[in-house]
């Protein structure tokens, strides 16, 4: 065999091999460092304050990001192939509305909360479409969209409407209890029923391994035979979808809609991804992954607010850092493999 | 053979493009169990004729039948559905996914509707070991060598059932070893009667392999032969349609021009004296004399591109030392070298050589101006003098300075980035495989225009991995084998096998060693 593959070694050196070969695979470095990063924040966390590995603060973290988990779930299909969304900030922010105001009028909430998804989906499909068929980079057909679903929200109304509607009210103030005090609302099971479709999705069908064929090089993918095409209008479509689907969570949540609401939430959702391992230029990443990242940007959040006297900014600047680490981290590990 | 019917059989095609015909006219028939070899220059229409076959263009006129059925594709995946798999000259797989990912997307096996990801392993495994490769179907395509990786993209090719396999250029990034074991897949395959295009630049291969040649030129079909049939020197005249007498003469001329020992006495221009650098090459002397050509042989990865790399500045080294006329100097960039003048031109033509957005004159002009320093802009009317003179010399096409290098050919590319080193009149021109993936003719003038520039007192290293090419520049060969250099020959009586039996045994028989 001219071709062959590694020598062989001692048990424990192939050990070690295999556990650095994991640590600075491209496909999974970066998700394991992020794992490691959140349990040494926790960590250091609960040795600086009391009560802060307790099981409410952590739970919490869900209830405060589930809207932002499912943002990521769409951010992180759209990334995988190398694109990006800027829309998602705007789009939320037009979905709080829209609810406003339809409920106010007195439409059914079983109306309203169809029309949202089906509308920021068909907004979704229009971007996905001009950066297919139009050949238009993503950062401007998103960054046209995320104007025009901001500029949206002021012609429905430039103050901020209440939501005084019976169903959201109830959604807003149900708590599932888990025992021992704690308990959930249920935006946070529609997040993580959205991660475990957004896992399935992209590990178990052709359209999910297309994603990441697309990131790898959409033209292999073309040559190979892949959908690439659909894929690359549907990733926009999804990415609409968990938008509109995490304004109507955020609503929940807020209990009232704003045209100035959601700004720069883009740039947390990216974040998260990123910090999550996903490659910005696609072929790499994990769903779980950006609830890691999620997870991340929440904790670092609570600690800045334990600590009290740190102002918010602050988390900003850690954000700040950990976005450079990462991205330095991911271009050593793919420049070693080149 | 000719008893059966083909399994493809394209007749009187034609393609036409704004402002060029393509294709005008060609037939073409593969039948089953043959490697029959696509030939023809860089443009001659081979690439054409494979993307009309597997649906990428749709003809003009023609018609094209598959197993004696009239078909026409609308694309890649519909004419591998109908058993026409492609494997292009860049393995056009997918590095972050894993090898049975690549060998079976697209009909992947399912389970519940899902990817069945165990069953997709032990069908790529079954695949694998059918071609007698060991590789882990879970690793990432990404992490095996091009040799490994156009092997996968072979098993995927032949996954489907195919009766056609179209091989675009896959030997073009493999070294010997390597071409070997394709060559045994190849064979494998065509004893199970799946019919083989084969396109290749090398002809040792095509007349390795074929059972039957096509040859190309201008998109008019020139014949179709049968290898034992045509000589070398007669395909190649039929690929170029033009005398092959260049050549011929080139020949007589470099080896009249050797006379071995009238280098003694003199001082070499440059030596390296103990030369290395770690992960790169192992320490290694080397001298280069005024007006001389030396060759270096040796497979991918032998460290030929490395030495190349220390000797021009590109990357230092870690041991020995480097001498300049007897002086001993440390370039810390590839400009400090280029200031004593040692030049160099990449293998990697598009990479690291052309600038694709420019103009050839920019082009041209840009090394001279490094050299100069960036605020002494060289004026325009100087570089339009450069443009033209070298335009001329060089035979560039197209003829006109502003033509951005982009829509050059391959081999118009090389002189361009041959002219931009020779504009800095260089004592010692290190040359990358400068002839790699351009045409017979274009290679002819690349070669004849190194001998010239050696007889006027250019010094050059000349890399090649094709042996006949370095024997015929070279007046002495230096062969590296697995980062040492292993010979310094003079280029005496050195033939092919010699140079072969060199590089696979590493050490020479002759005891010629300088």
């Amino acid at each position: 065999m001219a071709i062959a593959t590694a020598p062989v070694a001692s048990p424990t050196r192939r050990a070690i091999d295999r556990t650095r070969g994991v640590f600075t695979s491209p496909k999974y470095g970066p998700v394991l460092v992020t794992l490691l990063l959140l349990v040494a924040i926790y960590a250091i966390g609960g040795a600086r304050y009391r009560g802060f590995l307790s099981g409410p603060v952590i739970l919490n973290l869900f209830v405060d990001n589930a809207y932002l988990i499912v943002l990521a779930v769409g951010m992180t299909f759209v990334i995988l192939t190398g694109g990006i969304d800027l829309s998602v900030g705007a789009v939320v922010a037009l979905s709080t509305m829209i609810a406003a105001s339809l409920l106010q009028s007195g439409t059914s909430p079983g109306v309203v909360i169809p029309v949202i998804l089906v509308l920021t989906s068909v907004l979704g499909l229009l971007v996905g479409l001009m950066i297919h068929v139009f050949a238009i980079q993503p950062f401007i057909a998103t960054l046209a969209a995320m104007f025009l679903a901001r500029g949206l929200c002021y012609v429905i109304s430039s103050s901020s409407i209440s939501i005084t509607d019976p169903f959201f009210v109830a959604f807003a103030q149900t708590r599932i209890p888990l025992g021992g005090g704690m308990s959930i609302t249920p935006s946070v099971i529609i997040a993580l029923l959205v991660v475990i479709v957004g896992l399935v999705v992209l590990q178990f069908t052709r359209f999910g391994r297309t994603v990441y064929a697309i990131g790898g090089s959409e033209q292999s993918g073309m040559l190979m035979g892949l959908p690439v095409a659909r894929t690359k209008v549907l990733v926009y479509v999804i990415s609409g979808f968990c938008s509109g689907l995490a304004g109507v969570l955020f609503t929940f949540y807020t209990l009232s809609g704003y045209s100035l609401t959601a700004v720069g939430t883009e740039l947390d959702a990216i974040a998260a991804v990123v910090i999550g391992g996903t490659l910005l230029t696609g072929g790499y990443g994990f769903v779980i992954g950006s609830v890691l990242g999620v997870l991340v940007l929440g904790t670092i959040q609570t600690i800045i607010t334990f600590e009290g006297t740190l102002s918010s900014w602050w988390t900003r600047i850690f954000i700040g850092v950990l976005l450079l680490v990462f991205i330095v981290l991911q271009k050593v590990l793919t420049a070693r493999r080149r | 053979m000719t008893a059966q019917n083909p399994v493809v059989s394209m007749t009187d095609i034609s393609i036409s493009f704004p402002g060029v015909k393509a294709l005008d006219g060609v037939d073409f028939r593969l039948f089953p169990g043959e490697v029959h070899s696509l030939m023809g220059e860089n443009g001659a229409g081979k690439s054409t004729l494979i993307k009309a076959l597997t649906g990428v263009y749709t003809v003009d006129s023609g018609r094209m039948t598959l197993a004696g059925e009239d078909v026409s594709f609308s694309g890649p995946a519909d004419a591998q559905r109908a058993g026409i798999s492609t494997v292009y000259q860049e393995v056009n797989l997918l590095p972050n996914l894993t090898v049975a990912e690549n060998i079976l997307l697209g009909r992947e096996p399912r389970r519940f509707g899902g990817i069945d990801w165990r069953a997709m392993r032990k069908r790529a495994k079954e695949l694998l070991t059918g071609l007698h490769l060991d590789v882990d179907p879970s690793s990432l395509l990404g992490d095996h060598s091009l040799a490994v990786q156009q092997l996968v993209a072979i098993g995927r090719a032949i996954d489907v059932e195919a009766k056609v396999v179209i091989l675009d250029e896959p030997t073009s990034s493999l070294d010997a070893d390597e071409v070997a074991e394709l060559f045994r897949v190849i064979r494998e395959l065509k004893s199970s009667g799946v019919a083989i295009l084969f396109v290749s630049h090398f002809l040792d291969q095509v007349y390795e392999i074929s059972d039957r040649l096509t040859v190309l030129r201008n998109g008019k079909l020139v014949g179709e032969y049968r290898p034992e049939e045509l000589l070398r020197i007669d395909l190649v005249q039929k690929m170029i349609g033009k005398d092959i007498a260049v050549l011929d003469d080139l020949e007589r001329r470099t080896h009249s021009g050797q006379s071995g020992g009238d280098l003694d006495g003199e001082r070499p221009i440059v030596s390296a004296i103990g030369l290395g650098r770690k992960g790169a090459i192992e320490p290694l002397d080397l001298d280069v004399y005024e007006g001389e050509v030396v060759g270096i042989a040796g497979l991918l990865g032998s460290g030929r591109t490395e030495l190349a790399r220390i000797l021009s500045g590109v990357d230092r080294p870690d041991t020995g030392e480097l001498r300049i006329d007897g002086v001993s100097r440390r370039f810390r960039t590839p400009r400090a070298a280029l200031s004593a003048r040692i030049a160099y031109s990449s293998e990697n033509r598009r990479a690291e050589g052309i600038v694709d957005e420019l103009s050839i004159r920019d082009n041209i002009a840009l090394a001279l101006q490094a050299d100069k320093g960036w605020f002494r802009r060289i004026p325009k009317k100087r570089q339009d003098e450069l443009a033209a003179s070298y335009i001329a010399a060089l035979n560039i096409r197209p003829a006109n300075p502003d033509a951005l290098v982009r829509n050059l050919s391959g081999g118009n590319q090389q002189k361009v980035l041959l002219a931009r080193w020779l504009a800095v009149a260089p004592r010692l021109l290190i040359l990358d495989e400068p002839t790699r993936g351009i045409d017979v003719g274009a290679k002819a003038e690349i070669q004849k225009l190194v001998a010239n520039l050696a007889e006027n007192g250019m010094s050059v290293v000349f890399i090649s991995a094709e042996l006949e090419e370095v024997l015929r520049l070279s007046n002495r060969i230096a062969i590296m084998r697995d980062r040492r250099l292993v010979a310094d020959i003079d280029n005496d009586d050195l033939t092919v096998d010699s140079l072969l039996a060199v590089i696979a045994d590493g050490s020479v028989a002759s005891g010629a060693t300088s």
